[in-house]
């Protein structure tokens, strides 16, 4: 027998996450209410709005590219934590290895005038190198990747403030402006910008992101390197009686998603949309928020796009509320209590198990009387 | 020197008060890695605390209620953990990281919203508390002497009598090693891991206000507390989840984060010219490389970080 649609597992996880929204959004504006009473209704749209505040079609397409622009890295981040995740690794290393990509392409555009494709390679090698530390630690050190992650995070933070100081202007913290320094790294725009009101943001990293979901989908899912690593994931000693190398899954594994960390990075900063601020002094929330994505996608990587761009699509809106009750802060805070809910998603799913398998009962139990009713 | 030493000793006491919270949680058989947000949750505590009340008032009084509000904060806020991750069997690395980055934004946010709602001009997240500060110190000579100094020695002393001298102890690192066994002898996992990760909520909020008070008289609460939660797990995991080794690896800790706020007042230093950023990375580094070494012989609970579940043996 088929099942159906509404037991299966996929609209489990979508009504879990919609919950997880639904709930975040409601202890938000509950938070406003007690900030600003008056405000707090039109502040929550505006967050959900984003760039549906503006009037004209045309300045909405811009800013809907703008948003895009900013998904790309975010949705890298997300599978980067995905792809660890999926092996039983939790890399909140994302972060630092999605800053060391910044600190790489920044300085080979901007010191060594490199073009766009070098640039990238660079920046998926350096979010890679610090995968590897965490990989190697992990595996040969016993190290908890988390804590080693978050050492590692700071280090990174550091490490691209200094070496950027050597890249940008004299008067103010940030690097050189892409569009005076670098052209050459810029990413190639391949005219996508003009479907959205001519946007010079919006360049070819856009589509590489998705199609970079989708190639996670299949290595994960469809190939037997994937199947391996999984299986490392699930069981290390099984996989290792099994005769697969542990070891080198777990390593590689992390290096895989350093990459695409590092990638995220150059999708951002390539396109000239943002500067690096060389006293920045926490690490970027891409990665964090890349945790808030992974776990509403339901932990598949085509779930992860359209998360992705909805967090991405409240990070934006925040910018966009009346300053002078609230501020910008109040989507990260969503973001945050959208993760601590997605906690709760494994108990939602069983509860909702339990709920079917309830009702599946009584149903049979009814079917069992009516039939018992006609014999008679 | 004399600088050097005193900035060791308030950051290894912010470090063993926190790193004692996380060994109070492990042994019950949480991870809390939101002792960050923890940190954050129990400064803000102290911080709204000292903002509110009269710098006129009596010392005692005034220090007292800011220990309690960064207790009450940082408690409060790690039921938020207990919920989910005892009674909903949640996933405690989520969950725990969660709650840093919850910690930050809602402190932001509150904060914020405080600071507009005063003056509509001010939309800072800094909190200043240059008056109520004075009164946890006592200077001796050049030496600025802080309160908080004894309040880690007596939590490393109440820390050791309690987890190895008393029946509670015992029992709450029997549910962080092996909590079904536990179970067979009468005793409530439920309840003794709420416990644990209750006092590792109190410990990290005076964590958290301790390092607020360590060197500056204002906070900035976007920034967080710059990853210290997670130095002092890694003081914790080189402690071997013992108080009395956690407090001497905390010294080491502390050391290397004091460098990176005095390496300008020693001569030598200065001389090497090295970049302060260096400084800075310096205590992620050690941490980084004693956990290389100190990880592979890990004496962790044996059950820390799965969810106890009635039905599993």
């Amino acid at each position: 027998m088929k099942k159906s649609f509404w037991k299966s597992e996929g609209f489990k996880s979508l009504l879990a996450s919609l919950i997880c929204i639904v709930v975040g959004m409601l202890i938000g504006y509950i938070v406003l209410l007690f900030i600003n009473p008056k405000g707090a209704s039109d502040a929550i749209l505006t967050v959900v709005k984003n760039f549906f505040t503006y009037s004209k079609a045309t300045s909405r397409m811009k800013y809907f590219g703008n948003t895009l622009v900013k998904t790309a890295p975010l949705l890298m981040c997300a599978l980067s934590i995905l792809f660890a995740y999926k092996v039983g690794l939790f890399n909140i290393g994302a972060s630092g290895q999605y800053c060391a990509g910044v600190c790489a392409c920044l300085y080979a555009a901007l010191k060594w005038h490199w073009g766009w494709l070098p640039c990238l390679l660079l920046a998926i090698a350096a979010g890679m190198v610090f995968g590897c530390i965490v990989g190697l630690l992990k595996a040969y050190c016993n190290v908890n990747e988390v804590i080693s992650g978050i050492m590692l995070n700071w280090i990174i933070l550091y490490g691209t403030n200094m070496i950027l100081t050597g890249v940008k202007e004299t008067t103010s913290p940030y690097t050189f402006e892409m569009r005076n320094e670098g052209v050459q790294a810029l990413l190639p725009s391949l005219g996508l910008g003009k479907l959205f009101n001519s946007n010079i943001y919006v360049t070819i990293a856009i589509p590489l992101a998705i199609i970079m979901a989708i190639l996670v989908y299949i290595v994960l899912d469809k190939t037997k390197f994937g199947f391996e690593l999984k299986a490392t994931g699930f069981n290390k000693n099984a996989a290792k009686y099994c005769g697969m190398a542990e070891k080198k899954n777990l390593i590689l594994t992390l290096v895989i998603a350093g990459g695409l960390s590092g990638m995220g990075a150059s999708f951002l900063y390539q396109t000239g949309f943002v500067q690096w601020e060389c006293t920045t002094s926490s690490v970027p929330g891409m990665g964090f928020n890349g945790i808030a994505a992974t776990f509403l996608g339901g932990l598949n990587p085509i779930g992860t796009i359209f998360a992705s761009y909805f967090i991405q699509h409240i990070t934006a809106g925040g910018a966009y509320v009346d300053k002078t009750m609230y501020c910008s802060q109040i989507s990260d805070l969503i973001s945050a209590l959208i993760i601590y809910l997605c906690g709760f998603v494994l108990f939602m799913k069983m509860a909702m198990t339990r709920i079917s398998a309830k009702r599946d009962e009584k149903k049979a139990l009814e079917k069992e009387l009516t039939d018992k009713g006609g014999n008679d | 020197m004399l600088l050097l030493i005193q900035y060791t000793l308030i950051f290894s006491s912010v470090l063993t008060l926190v790193a004692l919270g996380g060994c109070f949680s492990e042994h019950s058989g949480v991870i809390n890695l939101g002792l960050e947000g923890i940190m954050v949750m129990g400064g803000l505590g102290g911080a709204l605390a000292m903002r509110y009340l009269n710098p006129a008032m009596p010392g005692f009084f005034l220090v007292i209620i800011v220990l309690l509000c960064a207790i009450a904060f940082g408690a409060l806020y790690s039921s938020l953990l207990a919920v989910a991750c005892i009674n909903f069997k949640a996933d405690q690395t989520i969950v725990g990281t969660a709650l840093n980055m919850l910690g930050t934004a809602a402190a932001t946010v509150i904060v914020k919203a405080i600071n507009t709602a005063a003056n509509p001009d001010d939309v800072s997240s800094t909190i200043q508390y240059i008056e109520p500060k004075k009164k946890f110190l006592v200077n001796i000579g050049s030496f600025e002497f802080n309160w908080f100094m004894v309040i880690a020695v007596l939590a490393v002393v109440a820390a050791y009598l309690i987890l190895y001298k008393t029946r509670f102890g015992l029992r709450l690192m029997a549910c962080g090693e092996h909590p079904q066994a536990a179970d067979s002898v009468g005793i409530n996992v439920f309840k003794m891991r709420w416990s644990g990760v209750l006092i590792s909520g109190v410990l990290g909020g005076l964590g958290g206000i301790c390092y607020l008070l360590a060197g500056v008289s204002e906070w900035k609460f976007e920034n967080g507390v710059a990853g210290f939660g997670f130095l002092a797990l890694a003081v914790m995991i080189f402690g071997q989840w013992k108080p009395t080794r956690i407090a001497l690896s905390a010294l080491l800790f502390g050391a290397f984060r004091a460098l990176s706020n005095v390496y300008f007042g020693f001569e030598f230093l200065r001389g090497l010219n090295i970049p302060g950023s260096v400084y800075n990375m310096m205590p992620y580094i050690i941490s980084l490389v004693v956990l290389a070494f100190s990880s592979s012989h890990s004496r962790a609970p044996k059950s820390e970080g799965i969810p106890y579940d009635k039905s599993q043996r």
